[in-house]
């Protein structure tokens, strides 16, 4: 009998294998006898293909591909072309976005103009990605719920690169290509604009973020609990309840006082995902444009505590006469 | 079991292990003990290794000293030619500091370091030139940076400890020096910084705020924009400074700041005013002493500019909060300035 008890999936079902549902445009949509993975099985599906990849998902691939070159070649000319160089510092190496002094102009290709076209590549690539995903589930007659998810992720990046500095004026205040150099920009933005954590819709970001680990955690536990009584063929038990469905109700309304329902537990993740990089992005638009300093913003509204001063007072010593500057 | 399992497990245990390895080489040892010294609740700790502690313990442990002697006597200017620093302390004095001097920068090369032989006298070799305009820098910054070095002063052996040239000093740094044409031009950073605690921010934190006078604060003062036009790009700039600050004091950003606001004084601790004067400090000794000696230095003491030999807070911390622990060395010395400690008053 088949059991959900391993972190890979032990049952891997070798049959003919299926094209998929057929389509409209009749099938020449699909290319390439499908074949099984047994490795690929372990943690998914162990059929592989027919694939599909039509204008659109060409286009993207080569707009991505640009933009990854643009990326790494510049990272792979900032250590002079040693190639045990950019190996070992890969993750410190980046595009970095044009000076603010050039504001919204255009640079020269070696100060941000690699960066700006970088963008633009991968911006449109993402873009043609997203307008695939859409088609692809209006093909085969699905809702659209996983591009406009996808969407939300995007307004965050355009937020990031392109919205926000548009807003600021300046390209150089978005974020560079590269791995550490990301995160230090991260924490430099937060430092910069007084402390990102008295932003509400970081906050809410945040809530959003990791009340979706916690939803995916429970949904993923619930189900492999029941599995042993069919409760992995959640959509039938959408409609058709039966004892999977009921005995993980009944244990959520005995440990949480509440219990989602085999549909709405999904609407539930969805929207956790979905709104973490929404209110993301507007947090981060409001940074700078609107709000200056977000603990000072904090201080203004009442969500920043005092705390009693357990040092001397400690004079800015600028202010002082005689200071040295 | 079927043998791609067994596969996976062999791969993931062999992981494992490189990863226990890779921790026990690149991480400090667990241990690290909490000390807490701003008010409950706002995360003003302090993290202290009693084995990094014990190690640096043993790396500062003060030299034995020479027994102070009396004022008395031929003073030295009178005695020896060409003294030009320290013409007005006694023979015995002046005999005591050189002879600390060498113990503290060249115990292994003596005194020939500094001096011609058979005419010490002489101003030939480079070292002695420096040495006296370092003394000189010495008795500055003991006189003239009690707000910074308090009455703990500073003696040669704060950053020498034992060897000619300090173990920590920076120099302008050019980058690597990434390709020409049409790719992108050096930007200062996203490259390991060692200066900035081996992250991808700038790598020369230095020749911006400890040479040049830059300005290092980036944050807004007002809730809403009222004209700040510091950018982000600035902010990594002061933020490797900081990271320099933190590994050269072996401190967190605590240790200065409440971090929920980095830029509010009326939260800081008192340390904060201490390392504002020390980056004046720095900057003012980097100017006024280290760059005077630019025609002195030997080409092989200079860095990729041709520039001199420069101080940050590490040549003087070397990862300790306060330089050997606080202890003051140049107590003893009041001929570098250095302040007597009084003695404490006995009860009756």
């Amino acid at each position: 009998m088949a059991e959900y008890q391993n972190i890979f999936t032990r049952v891997q079902v070798r049959g003919p294998t299926y094209p998929g549902v057929p389509l409209s445009r009749n099938g020449r949509e699909r290319l390439g006898p499908p074949f099984y993975s047994h490795l690929m099985g372990l943690i998914g599906d162990a059929q592989l293909g027919p694939i599909y990849l039509g204008g659109l998902g060409i286009a993207s691939l080569i707009c991505g591909f640009i933009a990854f070159e643009i990326i790494g070649l510049n990272m792979w000319a900032s250590v002079n072309w040693s190639v045990v160089q950019f190996i070992r510092q890969l993750p410190w190496l980046a595009l970095e976005p044009p000076a603010p002094s050039y504001g919204l102009h255009i640079p020269p290709m070696a100060e941000g103009g690699w960066w700006l076209l970088a963008g633009f590549f991968l911006t449109t690539s993402i873009l043609l990605w997203w307008t695939r995903m859409y088609r692809r589930a209006r093909a085969l007659g699905m809702g659209t719920h996983v591009a406009w998810a996808f969407a939300a992720a995007i307004w965050l990046y355009l937020v990031l690169g392109f919205i926000r500095p548009i807003l600021m004026g300046s390209w150089g205040e978005a974020v560079p290509f590269g791995i550490f150099p990301h995160l230090d920009w991260t924490a430099a933005f937060s430092i910069r604009y007084g402390n990102l954590f008295y932003n509400p819709f970081h906050m809410l970001s945040i809530v959003f973020l990791y009340g979706s680990t916690l939803l995916f955690a429970m949904h993923g536990a619930t189900i492999l609990a029941v599995s042993r009584f069919g409760g992995e063929r959640e959509v039938e038990q959408i409609v058709d309840r039966g004892t999977a469905a009921e005995r993980a109700a009944i244990f959520w309304r005995w440990t949480m006082g509440f219990n989602a329902t085999f549909e709405s537990i999904h609407r539930w993740a969805w929207w956790f995902a979905v709104l973490c990089p929404l209110a993301g992005g507007i947090g981060i638009l409001l940074t700078g444009t609107v709000v200056d300093n977000w603990y000072l913003w904090g201080v203004k509204h009442g969500i920043a505590p005092a705390y009693p001063m357990v040092f001397p007072a400690v004079p800015d010593p600028l202010t002082l006469p005689g200071a040295p500057k | 079991m079927n043998a791609t399992l067994r596969a996976a497990s062999v791969a993931a245990g062999i992981m494992a292990a490189a990863g226990v390895v890779f921790c026990v080489l690149v991480f400090e040892p667990l241990g690290a003990i909490p000390v807490q010294h701003g008010y409950r609740g706002t995360g003003l700790v302090e993290l202290f290794n009693p084995k990094v502690v014990a190690n640096e313990t043993v790396l500062n442990k003060i030299p034995a000293g020479l027994p102070q002697l009396p004022a008395a006597g031929v003073k030295a200017g009178v005695a020896y030619k060409n003294v030009q620093v320290l013409g007005d302390i006694s023979v015995g004095q002046f005999t005591r500091l050189m002879v600390s001097f060498t113990n503290w920068v060249a115990p292994q090369q003596g005194c020939n370091y500094c001096h011609v032989g058979n005419n010490f006298a002489a101003d030939d070799l480079y070292t002695k030139v420096v040495a006296r305009r370092m003394i000189q820098m010495v008795q500055h910054i003991n006189v003239d940076w009690k707000s910074h070095v308090a009455n703990t002063g500073v003696t040669c052996y704060t950053c020498h400890r034992g060897q000619p040239v300090p173990a920590y000093l920076w120099f302008n740094n050019p980058g690597p020096g990434g390709a020409q044409g049409m790719a992108e031009t050096n930007t200062g950073k996203n490259l390991m910084s060692p200066a900035a605690a081996d992250s991808s921010l700038p790598y020369d934190p230095f020749t911006p705020f400890l040479q040049d006078s830059n300005n290092i604060r980036v944050q807004g003062t007002t809730a809403l924009p009222t004209g700040n036009t510091q950018s982000i790009k600035q902010t990594e700039w002061t933020y490797a400074l900081m990271m320099h600050f933190s590994q050269a004091l072996g401190v967190n950003c605590t240790y200065c700041h409440n971090t929920r606001s980095f830029g509010d004084w009326t939260q800081s601790t008192p340390q904060r005013a201490t390392a504002w004067y020390g980056i004046r400090m720095a900057r003012d000794l980097n100017n006024a002493y280290l760059q005077s000696l630019a025609s002195v230095f030997p080409h092989n003491r200079l860095g990729p500019y041709g520039d001199v030999p420069k101080v940050d807070c590490a040549t003087c911390h070397q990862g300790v909060y306060k330089p050997l622990f606080g202890v003051s060395m140049a107590k003893d010395f009041p001929e570098l300035g250095g302040v007597p400690q009084p003695v404490a008053a006995t009860k009756p």
